[in-house]
């Protein structure tokens, strides 16, 4: 099926078969292999992006799903030269380590500091739910939502 | 910080932010499953349905018909084609001194299943999806046998192999017997404990991958793969495996998505794999779905153990013995036989001064997964015994569990230390990281917490954990003499670029320790080159000599020595350099902070000058070879000894049985800090992963072992593959922010 869409602001046409989901429209059709496959019960969290605007794991949409919608990956928040301040809080605080959560765990901090008020230690955690992380302990990456949250 | 940081704001000592992370959190890492070649074709593997099983067949007509599959492999072809087992990399010796017994394990079953998960077909076809639906259509005539499952009533079950006598693959032993029999025999005291140390499931978040290449023109192979160890996985697959030779095999480890010890070995799925591109001449992909993680990646942990501790009238320690069944799994995983052996009981003195310890270890075969070393390996496992009965035996004799601890420690004087287990500690001071953990949880404060919680309905405890690790995991020469099939050093490269700048090679592999930060830090202090100007290089057998990887605290303490030594090789070569070009003798050159300088003169020159000098050698010593690049492979005299205290204390509501962790307090001792910031995130991921085991219970309620990690299926009986997990990673709602002392 041919599927149209928006991709960090880019309108985009993918032929996919119609089981396909989207994660992989974005992994190997489009090439944007930032957003991660971690496992395939939607547990992970590596996978998530922001779709129409919220965090979504994009293990879950499937690519019919995925007809006019915009998504947003990791590639169109920041660069290298120009971080997000997610991005920049993740570094400095050093909340990654392996590094293959990491870009689904920055597209759902940003949901949650974008989404509620008042962020605190509790409330980041329970907010972090479906993303995991075997490396860090959550420690560091709480601190980093926590700085993001509190500058904003 | 140390003044070499304060010179140096990115040298040794300083929390430099890491550089690798710039890729990762911008989405441009290169993990294995990220990598794709043109013409690229798709792996599925079939998996045994049951714990122990007769292969009498495979029917593949069916799958082959599957629109888009190109070709289905079989156990039974790779053994008719030659290729061998995989192997065990350390002999363990019985304490009889006879040779282990290896139960030969083939890269896929050719006749025999032994566990669920064992692949023993591999699809390949134009789509992962037409892959899939191939491996679905292969019919296996299975005929199931008896199962062994229980690690302790292995060694009285049906043999799963004819030529292993009561499934036992060693029995192996260390210590004096008959002293530590006699030392108990005049015990004053004598403290019990049976234990089961839980099999874990490691899961790092990356599934294991590889991409199998091979160039027809040149005979080349090329695997990318998820491995804490390329060189090894080289080694492996070309001298023993014999997929090809040694100098046609290059291993590429990219960016890999953390290990915890489950990608130090070499599996059957990228051995099958890079054996088959060579057959079929196309690039071939595999990537592990979880469900296949939690299967057929090797496990960890899985003893159990009976102790005994004799203590004296004062409560000193006289004597340990320990007992310990050892579940290895199917099959002998790459160093499955060291972990519960060399890396555990040579542990069991811990921080104390006991005199007498014997430890008797059998290492048993079941139908199920391979274990082998997992976060820690066999360290952790002695750290949980000795804690545990040292805890038990404070409370049976009415003693302070710090206290007990404390006078029973080895103390600084007694420094290097010979333990009654084979090692020599070099140095410590155990009981100062006590006495720092006990001020930090306010432990003087615990008895009024206690009755304060109790008046809540809650009960409230505290538990102590003093530990020590062997890390470096060498030398060399004693290892290859207990077994090991490699040494265990590791090699560096550093090529001053003509430019001035420095290019890094280590045989050491970084899956989320941060070595490209770190490494260069090392090198940016050692010779004055600006940190920016260095860049370190892992994880590919095409571009450094040769390595033996990241695992068991090795990298820094051997790879980073092995930089440092080549390091030392620049610096003597470029005070020939300097010496020539300054007119002086070379006795007249320092070398500091990246500055060639005469003694008792102010003529100097940069490293970076004394760098092109040696690529445009026009003003050089006629005895001296151009260039500046120097290699080194170091050999650690010991191991290193990082040791500490780790106290955490919890409150359980008796009414609903939820156990709240509410304070946790590590104090570590690690000696040379290259990197603050990196070393904290180790610990607080180590403790988390730690909380998680300890946190764990096995249940036979369902059958199967109940990991805090993992739910694994001890056997599946049904025709299809009844296999019940569920994840069990780290839940955050059980932790908080606790203190961590460097």
């Amino acid at each position: 099926m041919k599927v149209s869409l928006q991709v960090n602001g880019e309108p985009k046409d993918v032929e996919v078969p119609e089981n396909t989901l989207l994660v992989d429209i974005l992994r190997v059709h489009l090439g944007l292999t930032g957003t991660h496959v971690g496992c395939d019960t939607s547990q992970c969290g590596a996978c998530t992006v922001h779709f129409n605007g919220r965090a979504v794991k994009s293990c879950t949409v499937l690519a019919g799903q995925a007809e006019g919608a915009e998504v947003t990956t990791i590639e169109g928040i920041g660069t290298q030269e120009d971080l997000h301040p997610m991005q920049e809080a993740f570094r400095e605080c050093h909340a990654l380590q392996c590094g293959f959560c990491t870009p689904g765990m920055i597209m759902q901090a940003i949901d949650l500091v974008d989404n509620v008020d008042d962020l605190d230690n509790r409330s980041i955690r329970e907010g972090l739910e479906g993303n995991i992380c075997r490396c860090t302990g959550y420690h560091n990456i709480v601190r980093a939502i926590q700085s993001v949250a509190d500058a904003s | 910080m140390s003044e070499a940081a304060q010179v140096n704001p990115q040298g040794i000592g300083a929390s430099v932010r890491r550089r690798e992370d710039q890729r990762f959190i911008t989405g441009e890492g290169q993990y294995t499953d990220d990598l794709n070649q043109p013409g690229q074709v798709y792996a599925a593997f079939c998996r045994s349905p049951y714990a122990r099983a007769r292969i009498n067949g495979i029917e593949t007509t069916e799958a082959l018909s599957v629109e888009g599959v190109i070709a289905i492999y079989t156990g039974a072809e790779l053994v008719a084609d030659g290729l061998g087992d995989l192997p065990c990399g350390w002999l363990v010796k019985s304490k009889d001194g006879s040779d282990m017994n290896s139960a030969p394990h083939p890269p896929m079953a050719a006749t025999l299943a032994n566990y669920v998960g064992e692949p023993y077909a591999m699809v390949v076809a134009e789509s992962v999806q037409a892959a899939q639906q191939g491996a679905e259509m292969v019919v296996a005539d299975f005929e199931e046998l008896n199962a062994v499952i229980d690690v302790s009533q292995a060694s009285v079950s049906e043999p799963i192999y004819e030529s292993v006598d009561r499934n036992v693959a060693y029995n192996w032993a260390l210590g004096d017997e008959d002293a530590t029999r006699m030392a108990f025999a005049k015990a004053a005291h004598v403290t019990t404990i049976d234990l089961t140390n839980n099999r874990l499931i490691p899961n790092a978040l990356e599934p294991r991958a590889c991409l199998g290449v091979f160039e027809a023109a040149t005979g080349d192979y090329t695997l990318y793969t998820t491995s804490q160890n390329p060189h090894l996985e080289r080694l492996i697959l070309s001298a023993f495996v014999q997929v090809a030779p040694e100098h046609k095999l290059r291993i590429v480890a990219p960016d890999v998505g953390g290990g915890f010890g489950s990608k130090i070995f070499v599996y059957p799925e990228e051995t099958t794999v890079i054996w088959a591109a060579g057959k079929l001449r196309r690039p071939i992909k595999w990537v592990a779905e979880r469900s296949e993680s939690f299967l057929a990646d090797a496990h960890g942990r899985d003893h159990v153990t009976h102790a005994e501790l004799a203590l004296d009238e004062q409560g000193r320690f006289t004597a340990l013995k320990v007992q310990t069944t050892a579940n290895l799994g199917a099959y002998l995983s790459t160093f499955g036989s060291a972990v519960p052996t060399y890396l555990y009981g040579t542990l069991l003195a811990g921080q104390y001064k006991t005199p007498n310890i014997y430890v008797e270890v059998e290492g048993v075969y079941t139908n199920t997964s391979p274990v082998d070393a997992y976060r820690g390996a066999g360290r952790p496992e002695a750290t949980y015994v000795i804690e545990r009965i040292v805890e038990r035996a404070a409370r049976e004799l009415g003693k302070d569990p710090a206290d007990l601890r404390r006078m029973n420690m080895i103390q600084p004087e007694d420094f290097p230390y010979e333990t009654p287990v084979a090692l020599v500690y070099d140095t410590g001071n155990y009981e100062a990281s006590l006495d720092k953990a006990v001020l930090a949880i306010d432990y003087d404060g615990f008895e009024g917490r206690r009755a304060k919680a109790a008046e809540q309905g809650k009960r409230r405890g505290i538990g102590f954990a003093c530990y020590i690790e062997a890390c470096g995991l060498a030398p060399s020469k004693l290892a290859i003499e207990l077994g090991a099939g490699v040494g265990l050093y590791e090699s560096g490269e550093i090529r001053i670029n003509a430019t001035g700048s420095a290019s890094v090679f280590t045989g050491s592999h970084s899956h989320g320790q941060g070595h490209e930060t770190t490494f260069a830090q090392v090198v940016s202090d050692k010779l004055g080159i600006p940190y920016d100007d260095i860049d370190v290089v892992h994880g590919d057998t095409g571009r450094m000599d040769f390595g033996l990887g990241t695992y068991g605290s090795r990298s820094l303490a051997v790879g980073g020595s092995a930089l440092v030594m080549a390091a030392e090789k620049i610096i003597e070569k470029g005070k020939k350099i300097a010496a020539h070009m300054m007119k002086a003798s070379i006795d007249q050159v320092e070398f500091n902070n990246g500055e060639f300088t005469l003694t008792d003169s102010n003529q100097s020159m940069s490293i970076q000058e004394i760098a092109f000098a040696s690529y445009v050698p026009a003003d050089y010593p006629e005895d001296l070879e151009p260039g500046l690049s120097e290699k080194a492979f170091y050999d650690p005299g010991n191991f290193t000894y990082p040791a500490g205290t780790h106290i955490a204390e919890v409150e359980i509501d008796i009414e609903t049985g939820v156990v709240d962790l509410v304070d946790f307090v590590a104090v570590d001792d690690f000696g040379h800090i290259i990197n603050p910031l990196i070393v904290h995130g180790q610990v607080h991921g180590g403790v988390a992963q730690g909380l998680l085991h300890a946190e764990s219970r096995r249940s036979a309620r369902f059958h199967c072992r109940h990991d805090r990690d993992a739910v694994y299926a001890q056997s599946a009986r049904s025709k299809g593959m009844r296999r019940s997990w569920c994840h069990r990673f780290a839940s955050r709602d059980n932790e908080r922010d606790y203190p961590c002392a460097g």
